[in-house]
């Protein structure tokens, strides 16, 4: 880990929205570079981003398309930048395409999706957090990636600077799970000094070109990288390829890369639990939830509390890998595992999954377009007490 | 302790900025916390324009406003359509020359002000906004008159700072002022004419 260079750290306090928090945490973490076809409720990012870049050497381009912008950010890596894009969720169908070709290609790059009601155009200027399960699982074939989910302004700034430092520690496409609500929210948010900001350097290769392999994995299963023009032998495909880089197209090629894909991560998933947790000690009921969610459910749990109910809070941060271990263990304790989500029941599908039975799963499914009831979730929670 | 205010007129006259100069008074320089939303439906553009903002000692969850303990409205129709949402019992300040009252505002304590006069006055239309804050800190009290000063210094261009900082000054003394006759409580008129009005 290095830190970030100070002068593209706005240190001090602030009193800016998410979307702006987001660009100056992607400044803070190393990008130089954005792309994009901006889309409410994204746009300030990149907005942002257009006018303060250029302070520090880095640039944005307003692409044709989001298709267009979800590769261009990939080109820029591969020389040697890093790079983002930010949209919602037409956007984010668009680049389904080329998510895959991130992971599949192992090229470090954050995609923030801050997510509004759909499907389609839905609501433009409403929230939602409807593309959670398109975020996991959007392209196709098989592969894994890191979510994250912030639930205020100073975590979009936070969690984008983590966002770009997985992304480069483990060679994957990171998605940043915003959403209307708190991309569109303005609270406090710290920018700490520069020196006070990890960040994670490009895991350039120590050999020399000839004894280099573009994807020989290391020790954590996650390759060194080299960039295009250095002089290394830089083929990178989307087509199933060896160590070297170059298309092999046998099942044992496929095997071979496709598990590597997935261990690197589920390898790390101890590691890459974020979670915030509040009285699971003795919890009848336990809500679990993320982003602006969470906030909103934190009011029914203390309403639920000054009712007697022994309520724990579990907040996802890191969604996807999904915490698996967590929930196997925490199930037999509880009664029952509540999960309201802007959605019609996406994340609780995972709860459903790893609490196997061993406790009744709420979930509290919502539309979209604003926040749920407090009310809302309160009831969900009486209704697991019982 | 937990305030709800809404700054609502229609588009131009600021509201957002003034909204915006309260949060970051109450969470920058006062170290409280604060949330500020505001609507970004079609309905921003040209008609009534909004914006929300939440302040307490503690961290804020529900981020919306859903009755303001505070509602300021600076046209007809922001008044219209955010009184009825109006905690009963809160304050309901107006831009008195531009909102004329009915039994909406029954059992709100209003205190009307001409912001946009003094602002003609000042010399510039644009500081009625200021106006409004200085206005609001000193009849609520919900925010310090120090903190949103400080924070109306750092909001606006340097070369404004002098006049935004006169405007809001105008604000405070003109709510202070009022503030000794206390609020105008409408009962079972269906109209009020507020002191001031011609």
């Amino acid at each position: 880990m290095t830190h970030a260079d100070p002068r593209c750290v706005l240190t001090g306090t602030h009193f800016i929205n998410g979307d702006a928090a987001c660009c100056e945490g992607a400044l803070a973490a190393g990008a130089r570079f954005a792309a994009g076809y901006p889309i409410t409720p994204s746009t300030e990012i990149v907005e942002r981003f257009a006018a303060r870049a250029p302070e520090v050497g880095g640039l944005f381009i307003q692409m044709e398309d989001e298709i267009a912008s979800s590769i261009a950010i990939q080109g820029m890596v591969w020389a040697g930048q890093k790079a983002f894009t930010v949209t919602s969720g037409p956007g984010f169908s668009l680049m389904m395409e080329h998510i895959g070709f991130a992971a599949m290609t192992e090229t470090p790059v954050v995609f923030v999706d801050v997510q509004r009601g759909g499907p389609s155009t839905g609501l433009p200027t409403l929230p939602s957090q409807g593309d959670m399960m398109q975020a996991r699982f959007g392209s196709h074939g098989d592969y894994a990636i890191i979510a994250l989910s912030p639930n205020s302004p100073q975590e979009c700034f936070d969690l984008t600077v983590k966002a770009f430092n997985l992304a480069e520690e483990f060679r994957v496409p990171v998605m940043l799970m915003m959403d209307e609500c708190v991309g569109h929210m303005t609270e406090r948010v710290v920018i700490p000094p520069a020196e006070q900001i990890p960040v994670y350097p490009r895991r350039h290769t120590k050999k020399p070109p000839g004894e280099f392999r573009l994807f020989e994995p290391g020790e954590d299963l996650v390759p060194d990288m080299a960039h295009a023009g250095e002089g290394y032998k830089v083929y990178v495909t989307g087509l199933t390829h060896d160590e070297r880089g170059y298309p092999s197209l046998s099942p044992a090629a496929q095997k071979k890369l496709v598990f590597r894909l997935f261990e690197k991560i589920r390898r790390a998933a101890d590691r890459l639990v974020m979670v915030e947790s509040d009285q699971l000690e003795g919890a009848e009921v336990v809500v679990v939830s993320y982003g602006i969610t969470s906030r909103v459910a934190l009011r029914a749990v203390q309403m639920a509390r000054a009712k007697g109910i022994r309520v724990g809070t579990l907040r996802l941060i890191c969604v996807w890998p999904f915490p698996e271990k967590l929930i196997r263990e925490l199930a037999p304790k509880v009664k029952a595992l509540v999960m309201p989500e802007l959605n019609m029941g996406q994340v609780v599908l995972e709860l459903e999954r790893c609490a196997g039975g061993q406790c009744r799963v709420i979930s509290v499914p919502h539309a979209g377009g604003t926040v749920h009831d407090p009310a809302e979730i309160l009831a969900a929670i009486e209704r697991g007490a019982q | 302790m937990l305030t709800e205010i809404r700054i609502a007129g229609f588009g131009g006259q600021g509201v957002i900025l003034a909204t915006h100069i309260l949060g970051r008074a109450a969470s920058v320089h006062e170290g409280r916390f604060a949330t500020m939303t505001q609507s970004y439906g079609p309905e921003a553009r040209g008609g009534a324009a909004s914006a929300s903002l939440i302040v307490s000692d503690e961290p804020i969850l529900f981020p919306y406003v859903t009755h303001p303990d505070i509602l300021v409205v600076m046209s007809q129709e922001a008044y219209t359509r955010f009184t009825p949402e109006a905690r009963p019992g809160g304050f309901l300040l107006v831009e008195e020359d531009l909102v004329r009252l009915d039994r909406k505002a029954q059992g709100l304590r209003i205190y009307g002000i001409p912001a946009t006069r003094f602002a003609e006055e000042l010399g510039k239309k644009m500081v009625l906004n200021v106006i409004m804050t200085g206005f609001l800190c000193a009849i609520t009290g919900a925010i310090s008159i120090e903190a949103a000063r400080r924070s109306v210094a750092d909001s606006v261009p340097a070369r404004f700072r002098d006049l935004n900082l006169q405007a809001f000054d105008k604000g405070v003394q003109y709510g202070q002022e009022l503030l000794v006759r206390g609020p105008q409580v409408l009962e079972n008129s269906e109209e009020l004419v507020l002191e001031g009005d011609v």
